[in-house]
């Protein structure tokens, strides 16, 4: 195994070791401390899919994972109030079960992105940091300005959503499911990064014009990769609201969006576990410094200073070095 | 005579006041090496363009194999077989020599499909990206970092990403630019034996490459294709010899 695979082992162990550590010692808020950390990784794959591997700096994120947040909060309100989304044409009822909720979550996150991203894509650089932004922003303010999923004030979930055959409410239980569910998104993210589609999306990110005179359109492979990156995000945001057990106008905020490009930048842009140890220092950061000040943003602007000063490759790049070639 | 493989015909494109390309009729014939030579900016640079669909004419036609190109992008014409290498190498740095030319293989596909398969562990795929950098001599080099080769490893495989195409034409910018000595040797045996396989658009300043290959040759002055002919009759053309070998005559 490579020096970084190592990493990413120890790292992973790591992110399951404390909570199993805490469960034993009977510390549940420790738990959901790791789980923050994973959901937040998950949504970092999503990111660094579009960002590490596409070169897509998407500063929009924060929509597909609201998204992701009021699928979950839409159809699990409606299910504890008995009360359909719709019923005509069709009927469709609300649900409590997550598998789901997931599953509506990536296809509307997916499906958003796939409207963002054909006109965001006509653009790069600023003006695609930009335009994202602004999607962003749009859906920011609809939440807000939409009374009927509760509008400023977010919505409460009374019961965590059910998983067949767990507790859900049971927090070692509830991580477990969202490590699982990282896990699936890493190993997807590193078996895409390898493929023949990661291929021409590095290369399409290194020297399009390269990929334009092979035949292969860089606006598509793009887009695509735009699509899978906000799905999984999106799924994020379901898990997150699920942890919470409330959603809020906050998650679609640009806030939200500069937070998961922060912890990637924190890991390393590009590398594989580059989201899973940016999120666990910016949790660690949050926890403890927050304790200290309630300014402790002051000191992670000046941690982000110095990795991209001085650790352009981030938390995993400092450790293990330049990224290797895939062969 | 059979039809060309590859022709324009009064392409011309204005920049403001400038005409970087003035009515230029070019073909490219089944088998043949047609070099366009020229001084600093005559327009060549632009012609390619043109010709790859990377910039559109403002006037005048492409044919490529038979069909009217002239509308359709630089991605078509790519998978209809026109393959390009560039005069200032555009490939993937961070990536292996093999990745780079599996690229041009996905390309001969006709796509890059596949998320979860490996792309090397594709065997037709890493079968024509080997073979293909065995041809230019670069096969022992296929797991380096593409960052690291020296110049002239890059222009090589340059080619060896658009054999990997296995096109009908190759539109060649400058493939000797910045080689040396021995380098630009090797190439210019390397074309040598490719025009069998497709002819090639060669674009190039190293006049003893351009003589020891080109069966025709076009000269462009000013946007303007003033002579075309074989070796000896541009040799002895004295329009040439004034405008571009800088002679009185």
């Amino acid at each position: 195994m490579s020096r970084e695979g190592l990493i990413n082992a120890a790292l992973l162990a790591g992110l399951v070791a404390i909570p199993l550590w805490a469960w034993a010692g009977d510390e549940p808020f420790t738990i959901t401390l790791a789980t923050r950390v994973a959901i937040l990784a998950l949504a970092g794959v999503g990111l660094n899919i579009a960002l590490g591997l596409g070169g897509l700096v998407s500063l929009g994120h924060a929509a597909f994972f609201g998204i992701g947040g009021y699928a979950m909060g839409i159809l699990a309100s409606h299910a504890q109030a008995y009360d359909p989304i719709m019923e005509s044409p069709i009927l469709i009822e609300g649900t409590k079960l997550m598998p789901v909720i997931w599953i509506i979550a990536i296809v509307a996150a997916a499906l958003a992105a796939v409207v963002i991203g054909a006109l965001s894509l006509r653009t790069s650089g600023v003006y695609f940091i930009m335009i994202t932004l602004a999607f962003g922003q749009m859906f920011y303010f609809f939440s807000i300005s939409w009374p009927a999923y509760g509008g400023e004030d977010g919505l409460s979930i009374y019961l965590r959503n059910d998983f067949p055959g767990l507790n859900t409410l049971d927090p070692i239980q509830f991580f477990a499911i969202c490590m699982v569910l990282l896990l699936l998104a890493l190993w997807f993210n590193a078996r895409l990064a390898q493929s023949p589609f990661g291929l021409a999306l590095g290369a399409a990110r290194q020297a399009p014009r390269r990929v334009e005179t092979v035949g292969l359109s860089p606006f598509r492979l793009r887009l695509v990769a735009f699509v899978i990156s906000g799905a999984i995000t999106g799924l994020a945001g379901a898990l997150f609201a699920d942890l919470n057990r409330f959603v809020s106008p906050a998650m679609f905020s640009w806030q939200t969006s500069g937070e998961i490009i922060v912890l990637i930048i924190l890991g390393g842009v590009g590398r594989l576990c580059g989201p899973v140890a940016g999120a666990a220092l910016f949790i660690t950061l949050e926890h403890f410094l927050g304790e200290l000040s309630e300014f402790w943003h002051i000191y992670l602007g000046l941690l982000l200073l110095a990795v991209v000063l001085f650790a352009r490759g981030g938390i995993i790049g400092l450790l293990a070095g330049r990224a290797a070639t895939h062969d | 005579m059979t039809d060309p493989v590859l022709a324009t015909y009064g392409l011309t494109k204005r920049f403001g006041a400038v005409t970087a390309c003035d009515g230029v009729n070019l073909d490219l014939r089944a088998g043949e090496i047609h070099a366009v030579i020229g001084p600093n900016g005559a327009g060549k640079t632009t012609l390619i363009q043109q010709i790859c669909g990377t910039l559109s004419p403002d006037a005048g036609r492409i044919e490529f194999l038979g069909h009217d190109v002239t509308a359709t992008g630089a991605q078509a014409r790519a998978r209809a077989g026109l393959a390009r290498t560039f005069q200032i190498s555009a490939l993937a740095m961070d990536d292996t020599v093999l990745q780079n030319a599996t690229l041009g293989a996905l390309g001969a596909r006709g796509g890059a499909f596949g998320m979860l398969r490996k792309a090397l562990d594709d065997n037709n795929l890493r079968s024509v990206a080997m073979a293909a950098l065995d041809r230019v001599g670069l096969a022992d080099l296929a797991t380096m970092r593409t960052a690291e080769l020296s110049h002239g490893q890059r222009r090589q495989l340059e080619v060896a990403v658009a054999l990997a195409l296995a096109p009908r034409a190759f539109v060649m910018d400058e493939p000797m630019a910045g080689m040396g000595a021995e380098g630009s040797h090797r190439m210019t045996a390397f074309l040598d034996g490719l025009r069998a396989e497709a002819p090639i658009l060669l674009v190039e300043h190293d006049m003893d490459a351009v003589f020891a290959l080109a069966d025709r040759l076009s000269v462009l002055v000013y946007g303007k294709i003033i002579a075309t002919g074989t070796r000896d009759e541009i040799r002895a053309d004295r329009a040439v010899r004034k405008a571009y070998l800088g002679e009185d005559a």
